[in-house]
């Protein structure tokens, strides 16, 4: 079965652009991304739009799908009302390239500032050990695809353009799977307050909302950093207890 | 180099979205401004707040005055403070500062922003680096004193469970009156309980619960917090209405509009 539907899809690059409508035939089972193959195939050979896998897994055919940020390949039409335009845009807290692709490298200059993975000493027997469910909690944050979807509907980011003061929350999740490790040493506190600019945040989990991996960023990330800069530079006495009590905190 | 976004001259509400955002907002904002506008009366009255109406034995305190300290205290009258007053501070610091809460006021009340991928118009944002936000970060002390305000909402849950017909000795009993006070009870212990900063007090700030001191008995509770701590915005809600209800429960019966039946 397929049906006739009407898409509205911007085209342009720096310079300017606008939406722009096109018939399709979608066919059963096809996802937005298909559409816009089709639409490529057959109407606009030159619009641009980024894609790998199809499959929810590499992250890079982010957009926005009647205003929402959404993998196009995990967007299915059939989730459409019938006749509904469906409109699709790039992300808008990066710099527009062309059409549907977006410059996401500020992305990759971010990465490099986080400290990597830095193992605590060994153990007296020689080795580094931890147990399964102390490793459960930061598989989570390896969920990650990178469709940077989270840092797209950040409004820190995306209405107020605070790039070089917030690291935004994909690299909140890169940070937390450090500071939670159990085997990590180093201390990344003093960045994420100072530079990651976490008190930007105002936990409003629209990281969380769009998150295709359903990473709970917010509540699993984010808040737990916020409580542990908290910790460090916000509570005397949560201080004051560690100096009698110890505990496995690095 | 400053950072540009095609989003950030946006005008408040403009978005490409075609579902109905701005409803749940707008739910949110309502409730808020209907539960501050009743509350603010209530706390207002110094009066009706108890069941039977000012007896020294009553079965039902409207949580809006428990503790009731000018019982315990009866020399803080001389403050000429409302009663409410030194209680309804702790919950508003609590609420205001929770996680949860946070989201739902800077989205409903703040509208920062009103919604995801929604336009919020040009203005100037600090967020939580700088005064009164910065605030936020003192959740963990109002969580120590609300636990407090907790134990005497459980004082107050047993209390009732009992009566006192024609000014005897007390009964075991149990009315509708009762049935709402113990929603109110049960329902601010799962929210306190499910807290972000009580989870991260009892196991959540530990990265090794193998090397930590009671790091087995740490993850257990860890584990159990974080499973109620997926319900804390149901919970949040849940409490603030059974809170205002049972005010409002209590303060009619005690004005005599309504009557509390007794089951037994």
């Amino acid at each position: 079965m397929s049906n006739n539907v009407h898409m509205r899809v911007f085209r342009g690059d720096q310079t300017g652009g606008g939406f722009k409508d096109y018939q399709v035939q979608a066919d059963e089972g096809m996802v937005v991304l298909d559409v816009i193959h089709r639409i490529q195939a057959e109407q606009a050979p030159d619009l641009s739009c980024r894609w790998n896998c199809k499959a929810g897994k590499c992250g890079s055919c982010s957009a926005e799908v009647n205003g929402k940020p959404k993998l196009m390949c995990m967007t299915r039409m059939d989730t459409f009302t019938p006749g509904q335009t469906i409109t699709v845009e790039p992300i808008k807290t990066f710099p527009l390239i062309k059409d549907l692709v977006t410059d996401v490298s500020w992305n990759f200059q971010v990465n490099k500032k986080i400290p990597p993975f830095k193992p605590r000493p060994k153990n007296p027997d020689g080795t580094w050990r931890m147990m399964q469910y102390e490793a459960d909690r930061v598989q989570e944050f390896r969920k990650c695809i990178e469709c940077f979807l989270c840092q797209d509907v950040c409004h820190v980011l995306r209405n107020h353009g605070k790039h070089e003061d917030f690291f935004g929350p994909r690299f909140m999740v890169r940070l937390a799977s450090l500071e939670m490790h159990p085997l990590d040493a180093a201390d990344r506190l003093k960045l994420i307050k100072e530079i990651g600019g976490i008190g930007f945040c105002n936990i409003t989990k629209c990281c969380t909302e769009v998150c295709p991996e359903d990473i709970h960023i917010t509540d699993n990330a984010i808040i737990p950093l916020k409580e542990r800069v908290a910790d460090r530079f916000y509570d005397p006495l949560t201080r004051l207890f560690r100096i009698f009590a110890g505990g496995g905190q690095k | 180099m400053a950072y540009t976004t095609s989003a950030m001259k946006d005008h408040l509400g403009q978005t490409t979205r075609s579902d109905t955002w701005w409803l749940n907002p707008a739910a949110m904002a309502l409730t808020f401004v209907v539960f501050v506008i009743y509350a603010t009366w209530a706390a207002l009255q110094s009066d009706f707040y108890t069941y039977p109406r000012g007896s020294e034995h009553y079965t039902y305190l409207s949580p809006f005055y428990s503790p009731p300290f000018q019982e315990y205290f009866p020399n803080i009258n001389a403050f000429k403070i409302f009663p409410a007053f030194w209680v309804v501070w702790l919950p508003i610091a609590f609420r205001l500062t929770c996680y949860y809460g946070r989201k739902a006021y800077f989205r409903s009340i703040m509208m920062s922003p009103p919604a995801c991928a929604v336009g919020k118009g040009e203005r100037g944002y600090r967020g939580e680096t700088a005064l009164p936000w910065i605030l936020n970060n003192m959740h963990r002390y109002f969580l120590y004193l609300i636990a407090v305000l907790v134990v005497f909402h459980w004082f107050h849950f047993f209390q009732a469970f009992r009566f006192f017909p024609d000014h005897r000795a007390a009964e075991f009993g149990m009315g509708v009156g009762t049935l709402v006070i113990v929603a109110d009870t049960v329902l601010l212990t799962l929210y306190v309980g499910s807290c972000h900063s009580f989870r991260h007090i009892i196991g959540g700030n530990v990265d090794c619960f193998s090397c930590a001191r009671g790091g087995e008995l740490r993850h257990k509770s860890w584990k159990g917090v974080s499973w109620l701590n997926q319900y804390h915005n149901l919970f949040f809600w849940a409490s603030l209405i059974t809170v205002g209800f049972a005010d409002l429960y209590i303060r009619m019966c005690a004005m005599g509009i309504w009557t509390d039946v007794r089951f037994f």
